[in-house]
């Protein structure tokens, strides 16, 4: 980047610098992030993130594959949040075909896209934590991130990859048996929050690694395109839930946590309470979930039941259509962005009257946020880097793509 | 003649035991982190997994030796060897248990008594942080050299102040002999009237066998593996066994200097000491389990700024107690 024909001698000392490789396998960089990094002593001269080591093509692939198919795409860019960046995209191509689904559909969407962020966040608290050289928070955290994809498993029969968001609707309704086990979920999980905090809150070492690390000032947060709990860290408010509601997040109640400092810290308490108000939302999404029906009734968007299509013919026709040709798509274009664990998650989309889109971006916030690395740790010590890395919280199957 | 023989089966039998120990506590230290961490730890072979440093000991041997290219060959091969050594010949003027009489000789529960005994096993763990730094610098990579450049940054920082610690019991015992040290503990350990020392000692104990939350020279999130990122096989075992034995060692110390060496009551006073030595592990255990690392600048600051001074202030209080008390 800036500093690529530098000489490594510096003009004043005469000394070499160090260059240094992190990455792209290094086990702090989570997943295959590089990182050259120009040390004198232990203290980072110029740091120049390289990215594409886990690029897929996805935004490409987007095209060759009807508007359905495309759905499972969306669950490898963040993989560690997958199901909210199946809400991103089917919200998109909804929003393309101009319809909505019922409520009971957008309440059980809004459930299982906090309960990801609550994934995503433990993830997160997990490894940036090992990052410190605490090793058993990774344990407890992960204790806990597995409940969450039981959870998920038990409705859309996948962990990881669950696409359980369709377009028009969901996979299937909520199992038998799913309230009762997501409330012993609910129930437990506050008194593990506790005991994350307790490990972590008051340990002296623990705050002097965080505090002050990583800082960067608001206007250069702003230029770089930080959203999210980076920038709520900064003391900015924004979050997409609350100023621009999708999915029926107007019908919560909860708040949106900032800091001022800006530092590790700072984000580390963002992203705490954030997984206490995703619980309050998760909450009342299971305690007020509406009756009805959970996808849209157009059979040109979603398939007819399995049994329909036994009996009828025309329910035949529809769902041979709809997995061959796909639904069409009026021509147009789409942006929809929502509040992603990382930050603002979008999706844009251009159609052109065909099953498949023309054109697909994602606007993967790991990637912006990944831009600040090289400002975050100028001139401090290595070991910061690592700290840096964890605070940003980065996915690569996401900035890649 | 005898002497001769004596010590030799007496070396033998300690350097086994402490390679056994070793072995052992590798086992102990995965189940019980395990248990921290609710996970089983191993658990395939033999009874609760206690025959896996066995397997593990094997496939290290097997092991393809991987020299690097650019590594100085001969300093890279020696580096773990000092380590090693110096860990195994700390342990020497421990202690252990009371003089026994066989064949007529009375024979000490140490390989060798020394009347400085204290400033041996400093002199010699002293020597063992050679290991890191020179298979540091030997081993041609930039990761290896950090570690290596830490390690005697940390040495550096934290001897001092374990030095001083120290310092209060050896006035407070008027003797650097580790047997008298552990006689005048008979009615009242040092741990009561050097708690400071005793707490400072602790402390540095660890960042001198580079647990965590000291273990920066061998930062994995960092730096790899720090020092021994480019050691395979043996060689990356005497590295650990270095660490490890080092472990037993410090602890051992901390058992004479403070906790009364082998002394206490009904049981008989070798397990005494194991126990008290047990402890210690516990707690070395116990901290990497729960604490994340220091930054190495704050670990320089907080042993130059902290301990040194704190460790200075109970050596002279202690002097002015015990020329009082005269």
């Amino acid at each position: 980047m800036a500093d690529q024909g530098q000489s490594l001698v510096d003009p004043y000392t005469g000394l070499k610098a160090m260059e240094l490789n992190l990455g792209p396998q290094h086990p702090s960089t989570h997943g295959v992030l590089r990182l050259r990094v120009r040390l004198d002593g232990e203290q980072v001269k110029a740091c120049e993130p390289i990215i594409g080591y886990l690029h897929t093509g996805i935004e490409k692939t987007y095209e060759d594959l009807i508007f359905q198919q495309g759905n499972m795409l969306s669950d490898r860019a963040d993989y560690v949040s997958p199901i909210i960046n199946n809400l991103c995209y089917v919200l998109t191509v909804e929003k393309l075909l101009q319809i909505e689904v019922p409520k009971r559909c957008q309440y059980i969407r809004v459930m299982f896209a906090e309960l990801s962020r609550i994934a995503s966040h433990l993830v997160w608290l997990g490894t940036s934590a090992m990052d410190m050289g605490a090793m058993s928070p990774f344990f407890y955290t992960f204790q806990q991130r597995e409940l969450i994809l039981d959870l998920i498993e038990m409705a859309a029969g996948y962990r990881m990859n669950p696409s359980y968001f369709r377009v028009g609707g969901l996979m299937r309704d909520l199992p038998p048996g799913f309230s009762a086990r997501l409330h012993a979920f609910l129930d437990g999980f506050p008194h593990w929050l506790d005991e994350y905090r307790g490990l972590l809150d008051k340990n002296p070492i623990w705050l002097d690694r965080l505090k002050g690390t990583a800082t960067i000032s608001l206007a250069q947060a702003l230029d770089y395109g930080w959203t999210g709990p980076l920038l709520r860290a900064l003391g900015v408010a924004h979050d997409l839930r609350k100023s621009n509601p999708y999915s029926s997040y107007e019908d919560f109640a909860f708040d949106v946590p900032t800091e001022q400092d800006g530092d590790v810290y700072a984000r580390y308490k963002v992203r705490m309470r954030e997984m206490e108000e995703s619980l309050k939302i998760v909450r009342q999404a299971i305690d007020n979930l509406p009756e009805g029906p959970w996808h849209v009734a157009n059979e040109k968007i979603y398939p007819p039941e399995k049994e329909e299509i036994a009996q009828s013919m025309e329910a035949l026709i529809y769902h041979f259509k709809l997995y061959s040709e796909g639904f069409l798509v009026p021509p147009g274009e789409a942006y929809v962005g929502v509040e992603g664990p990382k930050g603002e998650l979008g999706c844009y989309i251009v159609a052109n009257g065909a099953g498949k889109p023309y054109r697909v971006h994602v606007r993967g916030p790991s990637f912006y946020n990944l831009q600040a690395l090289p400002a975050l740790v100028q001139d401090r010590m290595l070991s910061d880097v690592v700290a840096a890395i964890g605070s940003i919280d980065i996915v690569l199957g996401e900035v890649d793509r | 003649m005898l002497q001769v023989v004596i010590v030799v089966v007496k070396s033998i039998v300690t350097a086994t035991l402490l390679l056994a120990a070793f072995g052992l506590m590798t086992w102990i230290e995965r189940k019980v982190l395990a248990r921290f961490q609710f996970r089983p730890g191993p658990n395939r072979l033999g009874p609760a997994g206690v025959m896996q440093f066995m397997a593990d000991g094997l496939k290290l041997a097997l092991k393809e030796e991987i020299i690097p290219t650019a590594a100085d060959r001969f300093v890279y091969l020696l580096a773990p060897l000092v380590s090693l050594t110096a860990a195994l010949i700390a342990f020497a003027v421990i202690p252990w248990g009371p003089p026994i009489h066989l064949l007529g000789q009375v024979v000490p529960m140490q390989i060798g008594g020394p009347n400085i005994g204290v400033l041996f096993v400093f002199a010699i763990t002293s020597l063992g942080v050679y290991g890191p730094i020179l298979g540091g610098w030997a081993s041609a990579n930039k990761y290896s050299l950090l570690g290596g450049l830490r390690s005697t940054a940390q040495i550096i920082s934290y001897e001092l102040a374990m030095g001083l610690a120290v310092t209060g019991v050896l006035i407070a015992a008027g003797s650097a002999d580790l047997n008298t040290i552990v006689a005048r503990q008979y009615r009242l350990w040092f741990i009561v009237p050097q708690i400071v020392g005793f707490i400072i000692y602790v402390i540095t104990m660890v960042a001198e066998t580079n647990r965590t939350p000291f273990d920066l020279p061998e930062a994995e999130n960092e730096l790899v593996a720090g020092y021994h990122t480019e050691y395979t096989g043996l060689k990356w075992a005497m590295y650990m066994m270095a660490e490890y034995i080092n472990m037993i060692t410090v602890s051992a110390l901390a058992t004479t200097l403070f906790l009364g060496g082998w002394h206490g009551p009904l049981l008989p006073p070798e397990l005494w000491f194991l126990l008290k030595v047990a402890l210690f592990m516990y707690f070395f255990i116990w901290l990497r389990a729960t604490l994340p690392r220091l930054r190495y600048d704050r670990l320089m600051a907080f042993g130059w700024k902290v301990l040194l001074p704190v460790a200075l202030l109970n050596t002279l209080a202690t002097a002015v107690w015990v020329a009082t008390a005269q």
